[in-house]
């Protein structure tokens, strides 16, 4: 499969009161077409930071500094506003964790969707209307024609994340960016959604990224997933291998946080002791390290991502350790 | 009412009832009643673990209110160590509050901004003359100690701390006071996964080693599985399943209770199976003033794939699954079912 989006050394600066922090250091990944790319990582991480740049959406005091955004071999880091603006929306649409500050508390449902439908088409009024209207039907809303005249606040939180969805794939965009659409959502909503998306991901033959810090959801929703933490990404690699034989140490503890209803032994939840260190951009070795029961004092030098298999990355040197043995090599 | 315990217990709520007046018309008057909590029963024993689960609006954090007195019941009562707390007056209760403390989810907005976190430690202290003014300092360490948090951090302002250390800090407040019972309201559902378990590790040490009892609110169920030892299951105002954590998980007697427990992603990318999504929204239930509050027969039957007609027609009650058991649920179909296998525990 070719690749829809390939980000390649990306690095994001935050300017602050205090001089400027990087808060993303050489990300890199790519999406292939149709996949489901799930990115984990806990808050500051540097997930959303991540689309934001990609959507070219970065706050005032954010600059990307280095690195190539390719969307089909594009970059989109070089395009004017201009031509941005006929990708954004058109080819690569994004959905936002808070849908009531994402539309506009003062316009109705159908307002939003006809603006949007007739900025991006040729279609007139009329016509665009028809698209909304089947739009809102397709996400599952009970009585679009009364929905198109209603104003966000109205909605319940489920409904408002439909519409956001609608509105995304008004222009079926080649690449969905869904960063944490469930997160401010009832369990069984969230399962409402994700179905969701997971049908129109078929019926649209629509790439996917999905950010989120559900465990869970990455197992269910996934095709391949990106680990980051400390504004790197520390692992990636499909979603099996991710879950059963993680490579990353941060990885394997974040996997054993999570409490499950399947889980009827007692036994005490581990946690990771610490927390994600704030000034992470001076750490020049791995940023984990200081939490990392693995830690050596190797680890103080800068770690790039090794290759676990060929699908599979990690950025820590024991796992380098482990396939150097395999390999026979005994410098190890 | 579910069947009372053999021993007494340190909580009792009878029939409690929260409706919340819905202000509107010309001149402004009560026009509607939200019934946010209607005629809930449970008890706690010493020690225990209580989770309380439900998605957003079904009342739970309201019954966690009323409890710690912060909310008047519109009616029903709510018995601790065998007295009558509901209803009382602030000074009848000002001794009581000390047994009664509650964590919050949102640790920022419970702590005071302008002060130290010694100061915000200190001040219940010397209120209730927990302990004399000169052992103070030895007592904010002593709570500092005891939820991990270095003695250093007394002279630090809350905005200094993370999410995580935050949430520390509420848990040593309400331990401050010696309660009994702690609710802890969603404590955890504003923290990343890794700090999550750190809480919840934290809070079950604090109930070994002081014997503390929780109601623990929260809608992660992993969550509310890994620290209860007993669940309840909230639906727009009623529980509607009640059972021993790990009972509840492995034979969810509810419809409701089976939809919530497949609507949770399971962390196994090999187990993809096709899950039954739950359709509908939860609906909360208001009844216009002068309007008799009718009969809706079960709250959940809108969205329930089991619903007859007779769902409509009468509430159930919730009756144990079989007789003698501790697991109840408020649902005819399941209740009827035969015994599930390896259920003699």
């Amino acid at each position: 499969m070719a690749n829809l989006l390939q980000i390649k050394n990306l690095k994001v600066v935050f300017g602050g009161e205090d001089g400027e922090t990087d808060r993303l250091s050489n990300v890199s990944f790519s999406v292939k077409k149709g996949e489901f790319l799930s990115i984990v990582g806990e808050s500051g991480c540097g997930k959303s930071v991540t689309s934001l740049a990609v959507m070219g959406l970065l706050p005032a005091n954010g600059m990307v500094t280095d690195g190539e955004i390719l969307f089909e071999g594009k970059n989109l880091l070089k395009q004017s506003e201009k031509e941005l603006d006929a990708l954004r929306g058109n080819e690569i649409a994004m959905i936002f964790q808070d849908a009531l500050t994402s539309l506009n508390p003062v316009f109705t449902i159908g307002n939003q969707l006809v603006e949007s439908i007739r900025a991006h088409t040729p279609l007139r009024k009329a016509e665009a209307r028809s698209r909304a209207i089947s739009l809102l039907e397709r996400v599952g809303l009970p009585q679009p024609e009364s929905v198109m005249r209603k104003y966000p606040f109205v909605l319940s939180g489920g409904m408002r994340q439909r519409v956001m969805i609608a509105l995304a794939l008004s222009c079926n965009p080649k690449l969905l960016i869904a960063d944490e659409p469930t997160t401010a959502l009832d369990v069984t909503i969230q399962a409402q959604i994700m179905q969701l998306l997971r049908e129109l991901q078929a019926e649209f033959s629509m790439s996917v990224i999905l950010i989120t810090h559900d465990i869970g959801l990455v197992a269910q929703m996934a095709d391949r997933v990106i680990v980051m933490y400390a504004g790197q990404v520390v692992e990636q690699a499909e979603v099996h291998d991710l879950f059963y034989h993680p490579a990353h140490p941060y990885t394997k503890m974040l996997l054993e946080t999570v409490p499950s209803t399947k889980d009827t032994s007692q036994r005490v939840l581990s946690s990771i002791p610490g927390v994600v260190p704030e000034d992470y951009p001076s750490i020049k070795g791995c940023r984990f390290a200081d939490r990392c029961p693995y830690a050596k004092k190797e680890c103080a030098d800068p770690q790039s991502l090794i290759a676990v298999s060929e699908t599979h990355d990690a950025r820590c040197l024991l796992c380098g350790l482990n396939t150097q043995k395999e390999a026979g090599d005994s410098d190890a | 009412m579910t069947a009372m315990p053999d021993e007494n217990p340190l909580l009792i709520v009878n029939n409690l009832k929260k409706y919340y007046p819905v202000k509107g018309g010309l001149i402004t008057h009560t026009v509607a009643q939200v019934k946010a909590v209607d005629g809930v029963s449970f008890f706690i024993h010493k020690g225990e673990t209580l989770g309380l689960v439900g998605e957003s609006g079904c009342g739970k954090s309201t019954i966690g209110r009323q409890i710690v007195a912060l909310e008047r019941p519109t009616s029903g009562q709510i018995l601790f160590n065998g007295e009558t707390i509901s209803g009382k007056g602030s000074r009848v209760l000002r001794p009581v509050r000390t047994q009664l403390q509650m964590v919050f989810q949102d640790s920022y907005s419970s702590l005071n901004p302008r002060k130290r976190v010694f100061d915000i430690l200190a001040q219940p202290l010397l209120y209730h003359k927990i302990v004399p003014r000169t052992e103070i300092d030895a007592e904010v360490e002593r709570l500092l100690d005891l939820v991990g948090l270095p003695k250093s951090s007394g002279q630090r302002f809350p905005h200094e701390f993370s999410g995580g250390q935050r949430q520390r800090i509420c848990i040593a407040k309400a331990l401050s006071l010696r309660p009994s019972l702690i609710v802890c309201d969603e404590p955890v559902s504003a923290l990343d996964v890794s700090i999550q378990a750190q809480i919840l590790n934290l809070l079950r040490d604090l109930q070994k080693e002081l014997q503390l009892t929780y109601l623990f609110v929260g809608h992660g169920l992993g969550a509310v599985n890994y620290i209860s030892d007993r669940i309840a299951v909230m639906y727009l105002g009623k529980i509607v399943e009640i059972a021993e954590a790990k009972e509840l998980f492995a034979h969810p007697a509810h419809p409701y209770t089976q939809a919530l427990c497949a609507a949770v992603p399971n962390p196994d990318p090999d187990d993809r199976s096709k899950q039954f999504v739950l359709s509908g929204e939860v609906e909360i239930p208001t009844v216009k003033a002068g309007e008799r509050s009718k009969n809706i027969g079960c709250r959940f039957c809108a969205r329930c794939p089991l619903a007859k007609p007779s769902c409509r027609e009468t509430e159930p009650e919730l009756l144990p699954v079989f007789s003698g058991s501790s697991h109840f649920a408020a649902c005819p179909f399941t209740a009827s079912e035969e015994k599930p296998e390896g259920e003699k525990e």
